[in-house]
């Protein structure tokens, strides 16, 4: 793999990966957080570099590996004209945003967090551009919603900025899920999720029944990202996020995000009138909306904020036109946008740095105190503006020229002209808004700070952007030609047209626009305190906001009533409802089968021993919820059905079982018993009388619908799976008993599985009951004083002597365990039952001197033995957890078998002994410091022997 | 026989989830333990019932039983100890942090009788009587 083969997706992954990094670094200096940051993205773009010739040459570089092959997903990454700009563009303004931000945050800020949240924010954005599988392309796309919510809400003790975050979250976040629609549909249509496959089927997806729908879906996906009409509103109040984050966000990379999807679309959506209608639409009332309104900001990012959004309704128009000398133009503005939108919100940012506020009516005659910073300024504005010489004048003038040719070719909408030249001319207004109120304009009015020119390194960055502005805008054919004609090359999927990039194409109607603009922008801002009085009483009280609020509230209050209405904060109302939603759906299942309820197999007779076993337990089961307040008894009752429960797998051949089964209720009944020395001996009696029939109605319905389910399921024949496992036992797993070879081989991995829950059961309650002590009980319910001799010399005595013999059966148990029925399972119970007996009988002091290990070590090497049997025979080339087996012949025993899966067992042996005798050791350490505590309190005569110390 | 062990089935059920909806964490727990016992019979059961053929490989054997379920019921069973082992613990601690054994921690639910902490208890046929009502 060289790097030319796989330098994509490092591109993409490399700025996650410095997140941590940067995180990191800042802990060792205030600065090392924005080194990383911008090393990290010099990196990227060197890894960018060696790929810029073959895209220049005309070539699209795919790189992809297999992610989920049996449904066709790949992770794909892919490099075009389109990709190449982006990619360069967030790179690159993203370089100087780091160096900018280094300066601009103060000491109080995290350094850490927001270059983190920068870099994983620039590597979502570049893996957005750089996606070649389009559900990889939307996971992307929403990472961008979740890192810029971090980003916006970066200063999280304000609310302003913890409100707008969230609310770009919603809007951007939703809109995310319209478009994984779209794109789910997409795949589907098409049959593929790759981007090349999709390109190339425009005609295809044109012509579906279902092209409306995914193209509303993608367009809300879209819209909602480029803060188009009717989803505009969230820029602005992204605004409280640090300028940095503001310059990055709405100048290169996330509302463009959007902007780069219609792009990437282009070829497949465009061209229809439905394309025109709603992309075109919805970019005429976003550039006339934003334009008017950026007017009337007081703030300069609210100005900036509107202006984007003005500016992004433009490029939607744009692409709105459908044609692809539109496309052109809406590539070029995109370019032009960034380098001088970038500039201004960064010298926004620089205002506020130097001069405590953003807000116009105070700022005034800022031109001598800051200089440098003014010219900056004012050439990026005049480019916002349209100036000639200027980049922006440039595309806008292509602008023009297109909304003549769409208004000629279609006179239906003849006056599309007029109205980008009305917005044209507010941009011009607002422009001049920005210059003139700020650097000129009297004096400033009571400044938190007295203004002065910025660090050097604050005025790098937007000298230059500004420098870019300038050289494209009069050196159009040296500076921005190649990458311009790739990006459209890569966007339209075929040759570009003709187009010309000059400055001077004579006078001609989109010159006399132009003109026009400038000339009318001036004089509204001339008259511009008679409009501001007049938007202040007619219009300005309207805000999308309130909207916003509005449905939000509607859908909490919907989903607060929902849960309301089932949630009551009760555990018993909750179970209720998911019983009772279980049986409902077994219900509808019974209804909706349409075959006789039961099958015609051939039943077995009954004997008297089974009737009278199966009465047993059902007189057990019932008594256990009668007598369930007299809590001893009803232990004593769920032991006896465990019994059964055990003598029911003996007689239907399961003789792993029963050993389990017994096993199990033997350290079931200590443990419950344990427990219940320190719960209430009896539950309160219940006086709700609806509860308790509704409780026995659910009980009896659930109960009689699992009996007719297995009475419908044993009725019938079927045909198991199991004859795989039964041939090919010895052949292939080494042992008889298949029980135990599907545990250890066949199902290998489940069983790792669940010694892991098990592991897990036994870490949690050691966790849990760290620092608990309970109060013990100094007498039984009934009033009689608990016998101080705690471990009687006749069962000390007797178990000591027993406890060889159970060690050694749970040996035997655990040999033969592959061959006959026993194994790791049932041989760990078996052991810990020994051990938990010493532990009854002796004392905790007593066994813990003489077993002098720790259980949670006992898991862990379980555990590990385990996981290493699989991993040693994936070393050898076959799958994990494959056994291997050979015979061996030893002197006196005879011909033995030796399988790699015994290494496997004695993990689960392991575990099964750590997790349980944990658990009830856990339990009994409790009552040791409070017997303790009793006894000191009773002052007892006894100093009972072998008890604790 | 199939119809006893539907009937075994169906009452593990029946008495595990009218349990395991008490209000009181030490009935709940013996409920879930009592439902585990009849989800493992009945998953058992879905490999049909078949007496005196273990799933051993033995060349005199006529037949096998369904190795697959058996199997997964096995380890089904230790880890129905395990959960039964984490909820009564937990049940423990939920006691020493709240003070009660109530599933939604009240020391008083209104579906009790004041005065529960009386140590003097009740005669049981009332008691008896009452778990009665609470079977119908």
């Amino acid at each position: 793999m060289t790097l030319l083969t796989s330098n994509l997706p490092i591109i993409a992954l490399l700025p996650f990966v410095a997140a941590i990094f940067a995180a990191w670094a800042a802990r060792l200096n205030r600065f090392a957080a924005a080194w990383v940051a911008a090393a990290t993205t010099i990196l990227a773009l060197a890894f960018l570099a060696p790929s810029m010739a073959a895209v220049f040459a005309g070539e699209t570089i795919i790189q992809s590996w297999a992610w989920i092959p049996t449904i066709g997903l790949e992770f794909a990454f892919r490099l075009d004209g389109l990709a190449l700009l982006f990619a360069t563009l967030i790179l690159g303004i993203g370089l100087l945003i780091i160096i900018y931000a280094r300066y601009y945050l103060s000491a109080k800020d995290c350094m850490g967090r927001f270059f983190a949240y920068l870099l994983m924010f620039m590597g979502s954005m570049l893996g957005i551009v750089l996606s070649e599988n389009i559900i990889q392309l939307v996971i992307f796309w929403e990472l961008t919603s979740l890192t810029s919510f971090l980003l916006i809400s970066y200063w999280q003790h304000r609310k302003d900025a913890r409100e707008g975050a969230m609310m770009a979250l919603v809007i951007t976040g939703g809109g995310g899920l319209a478009l994984l629609a779209a794109v789910l549909i997409l795949g589907n249509i098409v049959g593929s999720y790759n981007l090349s496959d999709v390109l190339t089927a425009g005609e295809l997806i044109r012509a579906h029944p279902l092209y409306i729908p995914i193209l509303i879906l993608f367009l809300i996906g879209v819209f909602t990202k480029s803060a188009q009409f009717p989803f505009h509103f969230w820029l602005p109040h992204a605004m409280a996020a640090p300028t940095p984050v503001s310059a990055y966000l709405h100048s290169a990379t996330m509302v463009k995000a959007g902007i780069f999807l219609l792009a990437r679309f282009f070829p497949v959506f465009s061209g229809t009138p439905e394309w025109s209608w709603l992309v075109g639409g919805a970019g005429l009332i976003t550039l006339l909306l934003g334009a008017y309104v950026a007017l009337f900001k007081h703030d300069i990012k609210g100005l900036l904020a509107y202006s984007t959004i003005s500016h992004l309704g433009l490029i939607t128009l744009l692409f709105g036109f459908g044609t692809h000398l539109a496309a052109v133009a809406a590539i070029f503005h995109i370019i032009n946008h960034a380098t001088f939108k970038a500039s201004l919100f960064m010298v926004a940012g620089i205002i506020d740095h130097e001069t405590g506020t953003r807000d116009m009516r105070r700022l005034n005659g800022l031109l001598k105190y800051m200089p440098h910073t003014a010219v900056l300024a004012m050439i990026a504005a005049a480019a916002m503006a349209g100036v000639p010489l200027l980049n922006g004048f440039l595309s806008k003038e292509m602008f023009f020229e297109q909304a003549l040719i769409y208004a000629d070719a279609n006179p239906l909408v003849w006056m599309v002209p007029i109205l980008v030249t009305v917005a044209a001319v507010f941009s011009v207004a607002y422009s001049l808004r920005f210059i003139h109120d700020i650097f000129f304009n009297g004096e400033p009015v009571d400044l938190p700070k007295t203004p002065h020119e910025p660090p050097r390194f604050m005025k790098i960055p937007v000298d230059i952007l500004v420098i870019l502005c300038l050289a494209v805008g009069i050196l159009p054919m040296f500076t921005v030609a190649p990458i311009l004609a790739v990006a459209v090359a890569g966007t339209l999927q075929t040759t570009p047209p003709e187009y010309s990039l000059a400055i001077w194409h004579g006078f001609n109607l989109p010159l006399m626009m132009s003109f026009i603009a400038l000339a009318l922008g001036a004089l509204v801002y001339i008259f511009r305190k008679r409009l501001f009085i007049w938007h202040e009483e007619k219009i300005a009280h309207w805000d999308a906001r309130i909207i916003y609020h509005f449905i939000l509230n509607s859908i909490r209050k919907l989903a607060t009533g929902i849960t309301r209405a089932f949630d009551k904060g009760s555990l018993q109302n909750a179970l209720a409802w998911i019983i009772t939603a279980a049986m409902f759906a077994g219900i509808v299942g019974f209804m909706s089968f349409s075959a006789p309820l039961f099958g015609q197999r051939e039943l077995m007779p009954v004997d008297g021993v089974s009737v009278l076993a199966a009465f047993i337990l059902i007189i057990a089961s019932i008594m256990t919820v009668v007598f369930h307040r007299q809590r001893l008894i009803s232990i004593v009752m769920v032991g006896v059905v465990g019994l059964i429960v055990a003598l029911i797998f003996v007689k239907f051949s399961a003789p792993d079982l029963a050993l389990t089964q017994l096993s199990v209720e033997i350290v079931t009944i200590v443990l419950l018993l344990l427990a219940l020395y320190f719960l209430p001996q009896t539950s309160p009696k219940e006086i709700a009388r609806l509860r308790i029939s509704r409780d026995a109605v659910i009980a009896l319905l659930s109960g009689g619908g699992v009996m007719v389910l297995v009475m419908a399921v044993l009725s019938r024949d079927f045909a198991p799976i199991s004859d795989f496992f039964l041939t090919n036992s010895v052949p292939g797993g080494g042992g008889s008993n298949v029980v135990n070879v599907i545990l250890v081989d066949f199902r290998g991995t489940d069983t790792l599985g669940e010694i892991v829950v098990l592991a897990l059961a036994g870490l949690g309650i050691y966790a849990l009951l760290q620092g608990v002590k309970l109060h013990a009980p100094m007498h039984n319910p009934t009033g009689l004083v608990w016998d101080s001799d705690r471990h009687p010399q006749i069962m000390q005595t007797l178990t000591r002597l027993l406890f060889p013999l159970m060690l050694m059966v749970a040996a035997f148990i655990f040999i033969r365990g592959h061959n006959l029925p026993g194994g790791g399972f049932i041989a760990g119970l078996v052991a810990a039952a020994a051990l938990i007996v010493q532990y009854l009988a002796n004392g905790l002091a007593w066994t813990e001197q003489r077993l002098k290990f720790d259980m949670l070590w006992l898991i862990g090497g379980g555990l590990l033995l385990a996981t290493l049997t699989g991993v040693v025979s994936m070393g050898l080339g076959y799958p994990f957890l494959t056994t291997t087996f050979t015979y061996i012949t030893w002197p006196v025993v005879g011909k033995f078998e030796v399988a790699s899966a015994i290494a496997f067992d004695l993990g689960v042996f392991l575990v099964v002994v750590g997790a349980t005798v944990m658990s009830l050791v856990q339990l009994g350490k409790l009552s040791n410091p409070a017997h303790q505590q009793n006894k000191s309190q009773q002052q007892d005569k006894s100093q009972s022997q072998g008890g604790a110390k | 026989m199939e119809w006893l062990i539907a009937l075994v089935i169906g009452v593990l059920t029946s008495t595990g989830v009218y349990l395991t909806l008490r209000a009181r964490t030490f009935p709940v727990v013996l409920g879930l333990t009592l439902l585990a016992y009849g989800v493992n019979v009945f998953l058992f059961a879905m490999g049909r019932l078949t007496i005196g053929y273990p799933a051993v490989i033995d060349a005199a054997a006529e037949a096998y039983s369904d190795p697959l379920p058996q199997a997964l019921v096995l380890t089904a069973i230790v880890i129905a100890f395990g959960m039964t082992a984490f909820l009564i613990v937990l049940s423990l601690k939920v006691r020493h942090e709240l003070g009660n054994d109530h599933v939604d921690g009240l020391h008083q639910s209104n579906d009790e009788p004041t005065l529960q902490k009386n140590k003097q208890h009740k005669p049981s046929h009332s008691v008896s009587s009452n778990s009665e009502q609470g079977r119908n």
